[in-house]
């Protein structure tokens, strides 16, 4: 998959954080595990291996667990991502207004799958089942920042703004 | 802000509140100090508002009445608020007492706002709602169909509170019902007057909450409150803009129950996907706590309710009890077979009582007015009111209360103003993914929503999302579509829904492809029965819904696909091309500037013409067009 092609950059991790994220903010409690793993991805946008195997000896649970929580729920990645995140909307009223063919336009443009990250590390592409602004659907978020009301046309534009960067 | 901190400063110093007695003075205190009638400007402050720039509008709207503050003579509050609900028309903003009503406000409209209508007295007319078609505007918030039309207990508040102030709860009401269950109350006579009320969880399932009270109360052990927060249904976010607009309701609630059942101990779990609905709960936790209202010895009585805000981490299955609490004591999220019922093991293998946000948030009112009063809303099986969604091809999109037993017609087109552009009404969506598309202009626009009515047509209520279609969607994708998305969801641990849903997505991956075969719907029909028949939790016996019912619908669309190869609707890709009609193209260019593929060409004033290699078939051209010249051949 896309996944392998990834030049991974696996960034310092810094254990003193993880410590605190474990001990001080959650009380080295087994039942905050996934609250933690969700602490450790916000930092670091994906889960740095070698902080799972500390989260594993710290809260004294396999790492075999750690790896079912990491894979079952889809806000979790193993590998990491791209400078740009763009999550596109796919709940169901963004659905009807197109999102779907949205992701396979950028897909396409980009030459990932959704849930892949492009080659040099710039994009992310993720899609999303609902944000909940069904209003102003179809929803795009790129970098945090919601687009309402989204087009291919403006999907093109936020790409290549930042590919002429 | 400052208006706030120098009101503050009358009162006096507020600490844990040690009775009923202290919370009703300090209840009185702050509505004596609160001027009703006091001008205020309340910006809607919602995820959907949000998401087109209300906090710029807030921000600019504070600046804007800080900065003209010697010219106006009472100087109004500029409050953020939950989802006033029309989230089509967003940013919105309502200023009070008159009920004005603006939508679609720019921050650049801030100062023009505050010298003509906050100083001048006058509108300013291009903010006012009109309604389709209609030539007057409407200023009043009351006057406006789509508020008028509702009747709204659970959101009474939303809106109109500021969700990260307590006080301003406490002034509208909040906590008056648990005092009452403290100071007055039995457990015994909670559950009395909730079964009385013959409330019904409202995420889906409609269990009659007072008897889940019941048999959780019975159970021996520590008891557990859980509050279901997440949300998974795609096109459904009425749970949300609850959490987010009046915390305190779900709070409130959440502690009656556990006061009914002797638990000390709440958990609420919140889709990840929600970060307002996290930030409101728990800001609302420490206010309370720090009230004496959450916490040890709340209101002097003993009582102990302590109460934490858990994210889920994107699984749609976390939404089904048992996979939420196993999702809760931090592992993954699969369900369990329901031969025990979590009221007896449930969290940590404790007796655990779980309901919907919605559920907990009609409580108080339940308990202050009393369940004959509830019951007088709503119909015989199914009382009181449902907040819904409506999305999708509809004028008013937002959010929507209503009492049980209204009319899809009353709501898609009294409330919701029909169906834009001229279109057709296809079919309504409800239930979300395990749900069922119901095909209205046939039979059933006058089918009433209830718990039991919906059910008999092959659809459900489910927590209240309800998406309108109009003859642009098609079937067969629409039911390729949730069937997809439960694909991805299913935890994967039973073999029905987790091969039956892949064998059904092949199926009709295929059909959309134009690939269908002559006994592809037989096989669909065959695989969904079973699914629905023989899988473990609620989600996969209720998974196969949206093929099944469309099947049972919109046969003729999915024979389209097989036989002549046409997908009617132009949605699937392959079986389908636009072309423009040269007798009703006008050559205004709007869809060659439109398109991002280059795929039109054409001068000005001549009909215009698409290069079939080209295009995406994105459907800019035919969305944008104002002669109805793109046509789906």
């Amino acid at each position: 998959m896309a996944e392998a092609e990834v030049i991974c950059q696996e960034p310092e991790v810094d254990f003193t954080l993880i410590d605190r994220i474990i001990r001080d903010d959650y009380n080295g409690n087994r039942e905050a595990m996934v609250m933690m793993m969700q602490a450790i991805q916000r930092h670091y946008h994906f889960l740095p291996e070698p902080a799972l195997h500390y989260l594993a000896q710290a809260i004294s649970v396999p790492l075999t667990k750690i790896y079912e929580v990491a894979t079952f729920y889809a806000s979790f990645s193993l590998v990491p991502k791209g400078k740009h995140i763009l999550h596109v909307c796919t709940g169901t009223a963004c659905h009807l207004k197109g999102s779907g063919g949205m992701v396979k336009h950028v897909a396409g443009k980009l030459g990932i799958a959704p849930g892949g990250t492009t080659a040099d590390m710039k994009f992310t592409l993720e899609t999303v089942n609902c944000l909940g602004a069904c209003a102003v659907s179809p929803v795009v978020v790129f970098n945090e920042k919601y687009h309402p009301k989204a087009t291919v046309g403006l999907l093109n534009e936020l790409i290549d703004q930042v590919n002429a960067e | 802000m400052n208006t706030a901190t120098s009101a503050a400063a009358v009162l006096p110093e507020v600490k844990r509140l040690a009775s009923g007695q202290e919370l009703e003075q300090l209840r009185q205190a702050l509505i004596d100090r609160t001027d009703l009638n006091a001008p205020r400007i309340l910006v809607c402050c919602g995820t959907g508002c949000k998401a087109v720039g209300s906090l710029d509008l807030l921000e600019t709207m504070r600046n804007a009445v800080a900065a003209s503050g010697a010219a106006i003579k009472v100087v109004p509050e500029v409050k953020r608020t939950g989802c006033h609900g029309f989230c089509s028309r967003g940013p919105l903003l309502t200023l009070q007492p008159e009920g004005l009503f603006y939508q679609r406000v720019k921050p650049e409209d801030a100062e023009e706002i505050v010298k003509q209508t906050v100083i001048g007295g006058e509108l300013v007319k291009r903010l006012l709602y009109k309604p389709q078609g209609a030539k007057e505007a409407i200023p009043k918030v009351g006057d406006i169909p789509f508020f008028a039309k509702q009747t709204k207990l659970v959101l009474k508040r939303v809106g109109r509170i500021d969700p990260f102030d307590i006080n301003d709860a406490l002034v509208h009401g909040a906590y008056k019902a648990l005092n009452k269950v403290l100071t007055e109350m039995t457990p015994d006579q909670v559950i009395e007057e909730i079964k009385s009320s013959k409330l019904r969880g409202r995420g889906g399932a409609g269990f009659p909450t007072g008897l889940k009270w019941e048999s959780c109360a019975r159970q021996p052990g520590r008891h557990y409150v859980i509050c279901n927060g997440d949300e998974g249904d795609p096109g459904a976010f009425m749970d949300a803009s609850v959490m987010e607009g009046d915390p305190h309701a779900v709070l409130e609630g959440m502690a009656i129950a556990a006061y009914s059942m002797g638990s000390d101990r709440g958990l609420l779990y919140v889709r990840m996907e929600y970060p307002l609905a996290v930030q409101t709960l728990t800001r609302a936790i420490r206010q309370a706590e720090e009230l004496g209202l959450i916490g040890d010895n709340i209101l002097g009585t003993g009582f102990k309710f302590k109460v934490s805000v858990s994210t889920g981490a994107g699984a749609f299955v976390c939404g089904e009890s048992s996979a939420l609490m196993s999702s809760l004591e931090g592992k993954v999220g699969r369900p369990r077979p329901k031969y025990i019922r979590s009221t007896e093991k449930g969290f940590r293998d404790s007796p655990s009582n779980l309901n919907n946000v919605e559920t907990y948030a009609n409580v108080p009112e339940i308990i202050l007015r009393g369940g004959a009063w509830y019951t007088g809303y709503g119909t015989e099986r199914s009382a009181g009111t449902k907040v819904f969604s409506l999305t999708g091809n509809v004028h008013n999109v937002g959010l929507v209360e209503v009492p049980m037993g209204t009319s899809l017609r009353e709501i898609v087109y009294g409330i919701g103003g029909g169906i834009p552009n001229k279109k057709e009404l296809k079919a309504v969506q409800t239930g979300g993914p395990s749900g069922g598309c119901i095909p209205i202009p046939k039979k059933f626009l006058d089918i009433n929503v209830g718990f039991g009515k919906l059910a008999e047509i092959g659809s459900m209520m489910g927590s209240g999302g309800m998406i309108v279609m109009d003859e642009n969607i098609c079937m067969v994708e629409v039911s390729r579509y949730f069937i997809n998305f439960l694909v991805e969801e299913s935890c994967g641990q039973c073999t029905p829904c987790r091969e039956g849903l892949t064998r059904m997505k092949d199926i009709l991956t295929r059909l959309t492809l134009g690939e269908g075969r002559a006994g592809d719907v037989e096989l669909l029909e065959e695989i969904g029965n079973f699914t629905n028949s023989f899988s473990l939790c609620g989600l996969g016996t209720s998974a196969a819904n949206p093929v099944l019912s469309t099947i049972k619908y919109f046969r003729e669309e999915y024979d389209a696909h097989i036989l002549d190869k046409k997908c009617p609707a132009g949605v699937c890709k392959p079986l389908y091309y636009y072309e423009i009609d040269p007798e009703k193209c006008t050559g205004c260019g709007l869809c060659r500037l439109k398109c991002p593929a280059k795929a039109i060409a054409g001068e000005k004033k001549q009909p215009h013409t698409i290069d079939q290699e080209l295009c995406i078939k994105c459907m800019e051209c035919y969305k944008n067009c104002k002669f109805d010249s793109i046509k789906i051949m």
